[in-house]
């Protein structure tokens, strides 16, 4: 009997094949492990599933979640709930996107070049940049990334990154660094927003590179214009982390003079899927082009003049420079990159700035609603679609009980700033109803501090 | 495949149409400028495509068209190890309960993810014989990264600084030099032997108290099975070294040997390619990477544990070498791995990498008496030829794999590994039926036919595609990343 519906061989194909070969058993093709490594007998796993068993007992499991769908979700801090068009799950769907690897063999590979030629050109439009390539892991490697580019750029060794940076992001960097030998000094904000004082005194020859978040991890607008000229000084590259859906309606980071761009495309059309995967960016001014890591689509023609898309400028990349590449990326988060195209071509235009206003607009409404409700804001001032809220018990406590009424609150930021104990980051998208928010704020009841 | 220019979709586009239904404003809306400073406000806007939604279907459907994937047809290439996606895995991943749950939600919300987790972790332990596994690293190389990361902390740990050097052979994957860099660490390349084995002779000489580890895929990119990986382990250690897998040949000793008990210390997988996570185009993949339990303390946090029957994240862990990404991984590719493991079971993991090895061990016997086979062995999961003999005709291996095209082919890998002239490396896969790998052997004796009786027409390969080949030269020299109205 076959084993599995996944393995074709017949036992008479098996038979020929072996004779053909010219061993009497599938054992002797293994000969060439020693005995001693030699794994005999079976994995002690599970045993296999039938399929109708198997997709049951997972669906029990993931109904142990509470997800995004039936719940009204007002937590962000990087991951957000958004309008993803129906359409984008049904584009890469298509097999021949899904099923693909890498576009080595470009006569074959037309599709995901182009899509992928079309993606850097959303993300260069967006940001204000004049390069971008086709993809990161996320949002965190891609800033890790951009600081390790800044060092090899400006052979420097010290990146500064702003405290109002994403926590985890920030991690990241400093992993990275720490492999390269690059030290990382953190920027203290004032009032939410990077302090440009602390920034200047930290300024000096050494620095390759300085970090900020646009808008940052709590929601805030950066003093751009400061920052640009206080970095560009000292000749350090000026980094910036931006929510691309933010872009849409707020000034690029281009417009301020941005060296590299990076983020994750995650608010289009990327479903949160418990952190990943999602889909870094990486953009930059044509300057530093041949710095990129990853892989880059370029433009060309045939050998009858038709035009093409093509893996190019590769001799940045591992598999031609090893231990010299600008980076180690090889797999990068390719369908991501589609499904965030699509999302960027079904909004357009016109859908990238309506929807990120509705971000804005409803923020503010909901900000507005907590202060007549006699909350106060931390760090209140401009925002896109998060701000911070001061409450008087423990963010967990409060979140415990407020997923039994079907909403999943805000984010705790006492884990990642001591004193911001009792302060919750709240994130409100063009997709909480005006119902949604007033019965937030009222579940809030007296948690105000 | 159809012949015209696809447009772009910056070209099809047209003042007012839409593709989007956003909800609606059920607030009182003022001035974006009351709510936003001057300067912050975006002027120009993005030059976004304005196209309706079916434009948009359209637009991709075309492309997909001019896309091969493994639905559309056989995919041998070599290390990718690109067999079937299962269709329960994309149904699975986009349950509600795992595509829409938000990392930051508290635990006890999550509950069924972490159980997924965790228990993918235990079944990733056994079959690797490894102590503990991470799941955080997104693809193959930032899990080569990750251990290198945590081979230098356990060296650091114990004050030896001076261990700077990772050994690679001439046979690796590129990113095994690449990550060893970005970990900080310099490359020393170790030679392979004719029987394209690591040259034991070669790395005795370049052992020594200066090795942090040596990185070794096992079977190596030649599919070869590195005989002697319990003297190469011993040389290793003795040196106080650590050895690394890279596990993105894993395919081809399920359930026959485990890097654990071959004596490796790290290993990362390769989910997306043992473990059916799609190829995506080029990703996402999920990139594990199991320890042995000297190197437990310097594992990423957070680590997924279990206490008293609740599944939690462990973060107080002080000997980490941090966060190696935001979140816990690419879960979602991870609930394709678990789905797959479940789906195979025990029995099923063995049939694959026997019917894997037997695929690949069919194939090249019965190529190898129309090309040069460089190392006349068992192959493992996969195998190389050399296009040695194909290319004195004038005929090179570029151009047999354009010419597979005209057959409706993925070409094989080529040109890697870089230590076989003219390298045309071949993996089936064990999803793939003998009637199918028939027709591509048939193919590449035709096309050995060909170089000796009418190369052109090889050499002007391929003749059936959308396109033909690229002006590649150009597109390097002046580079156009990105669409530009004119
Ligand atoms: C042998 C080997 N090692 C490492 C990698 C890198 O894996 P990834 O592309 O997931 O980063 C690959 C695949 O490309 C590979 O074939």
């Amino acid at each position: 009997m076959m084993k599995h519906r996944y393995l074709p061989l017949t036992e008479s194909d098996k038979s020929s094949m072996l004779e053909t070969i010219g061993v009497s058993s599938v054992d002797e093709l293994f000969s060439d492990i020693p005995d001693k490594v030699r794994f005999n007998g079976e994995y002690k796993i599970k045993p296999a599933s039938p399929e109708p068993t198997l997709a049951k007992e997972l669906a029990r499991m993931a109904g142990k979640n509470a997800d995004l769908i039936n719940y009204s979700s007002f937590l962000g801090a990087g991951v957000y709930d958004h309008y993803a068009p129906i359409i984008v799950d049904h584009v890469i769907s298509r097999s021949e996107f899904y099923t693909a690897y890498t576009p080595y063999q470009p006569e074959i590979s037309q599709g995901e070049l182009q899509a992928i030629f079309e993606f850097q050109t959303m993300i260069c439009e967006l940001t204000g940049m004049e390069v971008a390539n086709s993809s990161m892991y996320d949002g965190g490697t891609a800033l890790a990334e951009a600081a390790m580019l800044s060092a090899g750029h400006t052979r420097k060794k010290k990146i500064l990154i702003s405290a109002a940076a994403h926590p985890e992001a920030k991690a990241v960097v400093r992993s990275y660094a720490k492999g390269q030998y690059i030290a990382v000094e953190e920027i203290p904000h004032t009032d939410g927003v990077t302090d440009l004082k602390a920034l200047k005194e930290m300024m000096n020859g050494d620095v390759a590179g300085v970090i900020v978040q646009y808008p940052n991890f709590f929601g805030r607008l950066e003093p751009m214009t400061e920052l640009e000229e206080i970095v560009h000084s000292e000749k350090s590259l000026f980094i910036v982390s931006s929510n691309p859906l933010a872009l849409g309606a707020l000034t690029p980071p281009g417009k301020f003079g941005a060296d590299i761009v990076v983020g994750d495309a995650q608010p289009f059309g990327i479903p949160a899927a418990f952190g990943g995967p999602h889909c870094g960016y990486f953009a930059v001014t044509s300057k530093l082009m041949r710095k990129v890591p990853g892989r880059l689509v370029g433009q060309t023609k045939d050998d009858q003049g038709r035009r093409g898309f093509v893996l190019t400028l590769q001799a940045r990349e591992q598999h031609i420079r090893r231990d010299k590449a600008t980076s180690n990326i090889c797999s990068n988060q390719a369908l991501n990159a589609l499904a965030a195209s699509v999302a960027m071509t079904a909004l357009g235009k016109k859908g990238v700035r309506e929807m990120a206003a509705a971000n804005i607009q409803k923020a503010h409404y909901a900000k507005k609603a907590f202060i007549e409700h006699g909350f106060e804001i931390a760090f209140d001032g401009p925002c896109f679609n998060e701000f911070v809220l001061k409450v008087n018990r423990p963010v967990k406590s409060i979140n415990e009980e407020l997923i039994d009424k079907g909403i999943i609150g805000g984010y705790d930021l006492g884990r990642d700033y001591p004193e911001l104990e009792q302060h919750m980051l709240v994130a409100v998208t063009e997709l909480r109803t005006k119902e949604e928010i007033d019965a937030f704020v009222e579940e809030m009841g007296d948690c105000h501090a | 495949m159809h012949n015209e220019d696809q447009p772009l979709i910056f070209e099809i586009t047209s003042t007012g149409r839409i593709g989007y239904s956003l909800p609606e404003m059920d607030i009182p809306v003022t001035n974006l400028s009351d709510l936003i400073p001057e300067g912050f406000i975006r002027e120009e806007e993005p030059n976004l495509p304005e196209v309706s939604e079916l434009d948009i279907m359209r637009h991709y459907t075309a492309l997909s068209k001019r896309n091969h994937g493994v639905d559309s047809g056989f995919y041998p290439l070599g290390s990718c190890t690109m067999k079937y996606n299962p269709k329960i895995n994309e149904a699975v991943a986009r349950y509600n309960g795992f595509a829409h749950i938000h990392p930051l939600q508290d635990e006890s919300s999550v509950q069924g993810a972490l159980e997924l987790m965790y228990d993918l972790q235990q079944h990733l332990k056994e079959i690797t014989g490894m102590d503990e596994v991470t799941l955080q690293p997104a693809a193959g190389a930032h899990g080569e990264w990750t251990g290198l990361m945590m081979i230098r902390a356990f060296h650091e740990a114990n004050g030896d600084t001076k261990r700077t050097k990772v050994i690679v052979p001439d046979s690796a994957h590129g990113t095994n030099p690449a990550s060893a860099t970005v970990a900080g660490f310099e490359t020393i390349t170790v030679k392979s032997n004719d029987n394209g084995l690591v040259d034991l002779e070669d790395l005795k000489k370049v052992v020594g108290d200066d090795t942090a580890a040596l990185m070794l895929t096992n079977p190596n990119t030649l599919g070869l099975f590195e005989e002697n990986i319990v003297k190469m382990a011993e040389i290793v250690h003795g040196a106080g070294g650590k050895l690394y897998y890279d596990g993105a040949n894993l395919n081809a000793v399920l359930s026959k040997a485990r890097p654990g008990d071959m004596g490796f210390d790290v290993v990362h997988l390769n989910l997306h390619k043992t473990f059916t996570g799609p190829h995506g185009g080029g990703g996402p993949g999920s990139g594990p990477v199991g320890v042995k339990s000297d190197l437990i303390p310097y594992l990423p946090k957070p680590v997924i544990d279990k206490k008293d029957g609740r599944f939690v994240f462990d973060y107080d862990r002080p000997q980490s070498i941090g966060r190696v990404k935001p979140f816990y991984g690419n879960f979602g590719i991870n609930v394709r791995a678990y789905t797959y493991i479940r789906s195979m079971g025990p029995d099923g993991l063995k049939a694959v990498t026997e019917n894997a090895v037997l695929n690949a061990n069919y194939m090249m016997r019965r190529l190898s008496e129309h090309y040069d086979l460089p190392f006349d062995r068992h192959c493992k999961h996969e195998f190389v030829l050399s296009g040695k003999r194909q290319k004195k005709l004038g005929v090179r291996t570029l151009d047999i794999a354009k010419r597979l095209l005209d057959f409706g082919y993925h070409p094989p890998t080529i040109y890697f590994p870089l230590n076989v002239e003219e390298c045309i490396m071949i993996e089936p896969t064990e999803t793939e039926s003998k009637e199918t790998l028939d027709s591509f052997i048939d193919a590449m004796i035709q096309i050995a036919k060909e170089a000796e009786e009418n190369p052109e027409i090889v050499q002007e390969a391929p003749h059936t595609t959308v396109v033909g080949r690229m002006d590649e030269a150009t597109a390097a020299r002046k580079p156009i990343l990105r669409y530009q109205k004119s």
